[in-house]
């Protein structure tokens, strides 16, 4: 459990109240596939905003647009008001957008705690020349990066494995080393991909609190989840992809009472809550 | 300290005595030239597996690198009369431009195209020295490289070039450890095992590809520049591509991804040829077959096979 020292962790920046990623008339074609197609979403810095929909909907090809994976034909990405379309990678995560993946990428040969101070690149910036010679400089910095990915491992409750290599975790932990790497420098938002597919209840318990937490320390989550019974309970809003369009928007209540959003749900032979 | 640190300087500090032990027994020439040639190696191997080991990119164009720096070494000092230490500069800034011009188109795609160009590469810089025969003297060689002066004083002997060669093996190791580990080092091993997750943790994974193979280039033109003045003549066949393969299963034999590892895979193979001389021409055969032998039986090589053996051994007496 987070106790209360651990509570300020994540995010000691005042919360702000306004969307902070926008995108707009977002569409990607591949081939003969209209897997986006003019989509629109706001994520406000201080919710969490859920993007469901059935497989296909292009829910992953969002979040990868947006991530920088790839460039999609149209549309536009902007972050605290800054364009992200067409910056590198690396480059959006220093500006305070970091991932997770839905097919899990811990890096298995190296710890835990090593996995996670990967993730301080995007809050460091000792290159090749300071690191070759170690100057004073790095030792600082390296320190610090330690300091707050130790801060991280408490808080994900995976201290006792710290010096285990990561593939060599539980399933479960291993999602979480996922998410302590991408929270651990300090991001504005974190694009969250199917965090709790494939666990059991309990870990999925466990996850949904720790978003929940992110939340309250004033991270932006935006959650592609299939997983909707946690989606319902944890969301402040809800968007519903469908075939790569917005059906839906609102609030987990609103899109829950919506007829066209339980139609192809129910219509498309998946059981509501259930699909997976 | 942290323990992996202390383990580092143990280590270390058994090399560097070793090295500085070596010598009170080892005076004859021909043993010395042995031990010299393997510090050269050690330098080039130690910087080829921070591109091989870390960045899991493998390159067949190293001992085009290293050819690069000794001709250029060779041809300004002894043809221009420039001077041998800021030659040595020279060449391995011209060096890292080359792998500079290399890596950035190759490196930026997915896959192994680094192989394919640092080989072609490799055969291009054989075909220059052939060919250029005014400049490079051809096939026979170049000759007339003046040696190294330190304060004064002209390198010559064999004795005097293995303080050299191997005070920037050690100083060549120290700087590969610092890399290792350091925000630089767990970004290279991250992007070895997933760029995505490497490139969304904020790792710039294409210019980290690019500068690693930069430095390893230079880690070989500094070697070849050595050996330029060290020989005094230097013959094109040995910076060929059968080189290269000898580079790359030296790095393989002893462990990718620990720094030890081409250490001992240097220190293992450089005298092999020496000892099979009459197999000579058997040479590369022989060197193809350990680099077969060693990926489908110890894919993790003697370095790290050891290290598990004596991992396993250690947690079965804790039991």
């Amino acid at each position: 459990m987070a106790g209360k020292s651990t509570a300020r962790v994540i995010s000691e920046q005042p919360q702000v109240t306004h969307s902070v990623l926008e995108v707009r008339e977002l569409s990607v074609r591949f081939g003969g596939l209209q897997a986006l197609n003019g989509v629109h979403l706001a994520a406000d810095g201080r919710h969490i905003t859920s993007v469901i929909g059935p497989n296909g909907a292009g829910k992953t090809t969002a979040v990868n647009c947006i991530s920088g994976m790839f460039r999609p034909d149209s549309g536009s990405v902007r972050f605290n008001g800054a364009e992200l379309l067409g910056l590198p990678r690396h480059r959006i995560a220093r500006m305070g957008l970091t991932r997770t993946f839905q097919n899990l990428q811990v890096f298995g040969h190296m710890n835990v705690l090593e996995n996670v101070m990967v993730g301080m690149h995007a809050a460091s910036g000792s290159e090749f020349m300071v690191s070759l010679f170690r100057f004073p400089r790095l030792r600082k910095e390296e320190r610090r990066i330690r300091e707050r990915s130790e801060e991280m491992l408490d808080f994900f409750e995976l201290t006792s494995q710290a010096y285990k290599p990561a593939g060599q975790l539980s399933y479960g932990d291993r999602k979480k080393v996922e998410l302590a790497r991408a929270l651990v420098s300090r991001p504005r938002m974190v694009l969250l991909d199917e965090p709790v597919a494939g666990l059991n209840m309990a870990e999925t318990e466990t996850i949904g609190r720790l978003i929940g937490e992110i939340r309250r320390q004033g991270i932006g989550v935006v959650l592609v989840e299939h997983d909707m019974a946690l989606v319902m309970r944890i969301s402040d809003k809800v968007v519903v992809l469908c075939e790569g369009r917005v059906l839906a928007e609102g609030t987990p209540h609103e899109i829950q009472n919506n007829s066209e959003v339980i139609r192809i749900y129910l219509g498309g032979g998946e059981e509501f809550g259930l699909s997976a | 300290m942290s323990r992996e640190g202390k383990r580092f300087l143990l280590g270390f500090l058994l090399l560097a005595s070793a090295v500085a032990a070596l010598p009170v027994w080892i005076r004859n020439p021909y043993y010395l030239n042995v031990l010299n040639v393997v510090g050269l190696h050690v330098l080039i191997v130690v910087g080829l597996n921070l591109l091989i080991g870390f960045a899991g990119h493998i390159s067949l164009g190293h001992a085009g690198f290293f050819g690069v720096g000794a001709y250029l070494s060779g041809i300004l000092t002894g043809t221009y009369g420039w001077c041998p230490w800021l030659t040595m500069g020279f060449a391995a800034c011209l060096t890292a431009s080359l792998a500079l011009g290399i890596g950035i188109p190759t490196l930026r795609l997915k896959g192994n195209y680094l192989v394919m160009a640092t080989l072609g590469f490799n055969i291009i810089v054989t075909v220059f020295l052939l060919q250029l025969d005014n400049l490079t003297g051809g096939p026979s060689g170049y000759t007339g490289i003046p040696p190294l002066t330190v304060f004064g004083r002209s390198l010559i002997s064999d004795f005097e070039f293995y303080w050299l060669i191997w005070g920037t093996a050690l100083v060549s190791l120290v700087l590969a450890r610092n890399l290792c580990h350091s925000r630089v080092g767990r970004g290279l091993r991250a992007l070895h095992e997933s760029p995505d997750a490497a490139a969304a943790a904020g790792v710039p994974v294409e210019r980290y590809k690019v500068k690693v193979f930069i430095l390893s280039a230079v880690y070989a033109s500094v070697a070849g520049s050595l050996y330029a003045h060290y020989y005094g003549i230097i013959t094109p066949k040995t910076f060929d591509i059968f080189k290269s393969v000898e580079l790359v299963t030296m790095c393989i034999l002893g462990g990718m991804g620990t720094l030890w590892g081409g250490l001992f895979g240097a220190v293992f193979l450089t005298p092999l040829p020496q000892l099979l001389h009459f197999f000579d021409e058997y040479k590369d055969i022989i060197f193809g077959g350990i680099l077969l032998v060693i990926l489908i039986f110890l894919p993790q090589g003697l370095v790290g096979w050891l290290e598990n053996r004596l991992h396993a051994l250690f947690q079965n007496n804790r039991r």
